[in-house]
């Protein structure tokens, strides 16, 4: 102890003290404080980058999940579009189907007194042409018979009305 | 990396071997042993010139230097400044505006002109001593260190402009060292708010011991971090910025300890406050142990190869030399690291809140 005591430089000491604190004050301007400025932007644009990609993946993710949002209710909506259309086709054909029907219904039953019309027409005409023509077989018959007799024509008249046909 | 440790270990076995190789035939008065030793003692302290090896005259035991001379700067009545070339390591007596100076087994003393030294009783000198504030070899790699750490992290703080915020070339190395020191010694010691104004300081502690260390494995044999003076300037720096930064809790926690019994906290106070002074006492001790002790274990070993002076043996000391290269270099590496965690826990320390 006494040996490193007497031995100990004291000018070795007094250069080592100042070359090492003008070395830290020196570093620290030039070397350290650059060098640690940079490396923590470093990290700091490495997390910033980071955070911004998970925030862009979040976002993204957003997007898509709304995409698929909109995309559900566009399919929706086309669904229930041609479902609507399927049914007012469906009504449409149907009801065009009942008009359809009636209207054959009516022009059936239009169709149908008409031919009874004409039936009757016919039949009266028929008729009418019967008596006459029985009048005229009748009075053919009866001219050379009876010829003068009126009453046998009302007769017959009255005969061919009582006979309904 | 290895590598080139061993091969630097390679040459300094050839530098010492050409120290040694003379003595080995001719020196008689003084053993291998002896010789050893002394070379062992030489390499760990510092020195005022920047000698490599030398090498002994096998006829006259004249040793010749191999290295270059470095600035003496004496305070004594004013500034004296020659080279050390001048001194020729302790042979010739130096005459500076009046005074005559004299190296004497590596420190520098006030003699007169034909450089009479005296002793007292006890074999000390008792010649008077000046200020002796030369660039010394261990200054010099200081000043080599310093200069290569600015370089280098002026270097790898300009590369980010020119390459987008990405280091370049050895920067790419040291950046993941500054960022394992900001994210493991750092903020988990100190916090993540305060860690900030400690960060020059740590990186800075870092870098100059690994540094330092790693120097002093080199063949070039300086012993910086080996020199209690210097881990003592490391350690009063960090012992300045703990007391100097610390907050009223930490006070507080030296001398009125809370959540003790009362009549115990009279008793903690000056063990606390001694606990002041041992924190950075044994970071300085710690650091300059452990070097100074790879240095010696190391040197011994080399010295062993030629003590041994036999095939099995010499080979035996040199693997042994080889391994403890290796975990010397690792040494290197945790003692700055150790330094520095404990410094930044220190830190810690002082400016904890009250929170417990």
């Amino acid at each position: 102890m006494e040996k490193l005591i007497s031995e100990f430089s004291s000018g070795l000491f007094f250069w080592q003290t100042i070359i090492f604190v003008t070395l830290i004050f020196l570093l620290r301007k030039y070397a350290w404080k650059p060098i640690l400025d940079t490396v923590n932007e470093r990290e700091k644009s490495i997390r910033d980058s980071l955070n911004s990609a998970k925030e862009a993946k979040k976002e993204m993710e957003n997007l898509q999940a709304e995409n698929k949002k909109i995309l559900q209710e566009a399919r929706a909506e086309s669904d229930a579009m041609i479902n609507q259309a399927k049914q007012s086709g469906k009504e449409l054909v149907e009801k065009a189907k009942s008009d359809a029907r009636s209207e054959a219904e009516n022009i059936l039953a239009q169709a149908r007194s008409s031919i009874e019309n004409e039936k009757r027409a016919a039949m009266n005409e028929i008729k009418n042409q019967v008596a006459d023509l029985s009048i005229d077989i009748a009075s053919k018959v009866l001219e050379q018979e009876l010829d003068k007799d009126k009453n046998h024509q009302e007769y017959i008249d009255k005969l061919l009305n009582e006979k309904k046909f | 990396m290895v590598y080139k440790i061993s091969r630097s270990f390679f040459l300094l076995l050839m530098l010492v071997y050409a120290s040694f190789g003379y003595a080995l035939e001719e020196e008689k008065e003084q053993t291998l042993q002896e010789e050893i030793t002394e070379y062992i003692y030489h390499h760990v302290q510092d020195s005022h010139d920047f000698s490599l090896f030398s090498t002994k005259d096998k006829y006259t035991g004249e040793k010749k230097y191999y290295g270059f001379p470095l600035p003496v700067i004496l305070i004594d009545d004013g500034v004296k400044f020659f080279m050390s070339s001048k001194l020729d390591h302790g042979k010739k007596v130096v005459e500076s505006s009046g005074k005559y100076y004299k190296l004497y087994h590596g420190k520098i003393y006030e003699t007169d002109s034909e450089g009479y030294i005296s002793y007292d009783e006890n074999g000390k000198v008792t010649n008077a001593r000046p200020l002796d504030l030369s660039i010394t070899k261990s200054v010099f790699s200081i000043l080599l260190v310093s200069i290569l750490m600015f370089y280098l992290f002026r270097s790898l703080a300009r590369s980010y402009n020119d390459n987008n915020q990405i280091a370049k070339g050895v920067g790419r190395f040291f950046e993941p060292i500054v960022i394992y020191i900001r994210d493991e010694i750092a903020i988990p010691s100190i916090g993540e708010e305060k860690h900030k104004k400690y960060m020059s300081f740590l990186l800075t502690l870092f870098f100059f011991i690994w540094f330092l260390n790693l120097l002093g494995l080199s063949p070039l044999g300086v012993n910086a971090t080996g020199n209690i003076a210097v881990t003592f300037g490391l350690a009063l720096v960090t012992f300045l910025i703990t007391n100097l930064t610390a907050n009223k809790t930490y006070w507080k926690h030296i001398f009125w300890m809370p959540g003790v019994p009362v009549w115990l906290k009279p008793l903690l106070a000056p063990i606390e406050l001694l606990g002041v002074f041992i924190k950075p006492f044994s970071l300085m001790i710690r650091l300059y142990a452990n070097i100074l002790a790879g240095h010696i274990v190391l040197y011994s070993l080399i010295g062993l190869i030629f003590i041994f002076k036999n095939l099995v043996g010499s080979s035996l000391s040199l693997v042994l030399v080889f391994f403890i290269s290796i975990i010397e270099v690792l040494v290197a590496l945790l003692q700055a690291y150790i330094f520095t965690l404990l410094s930044a826990l220190y830190f810690g320390f002082a400016v904890q809140e009250d929170d417990h």
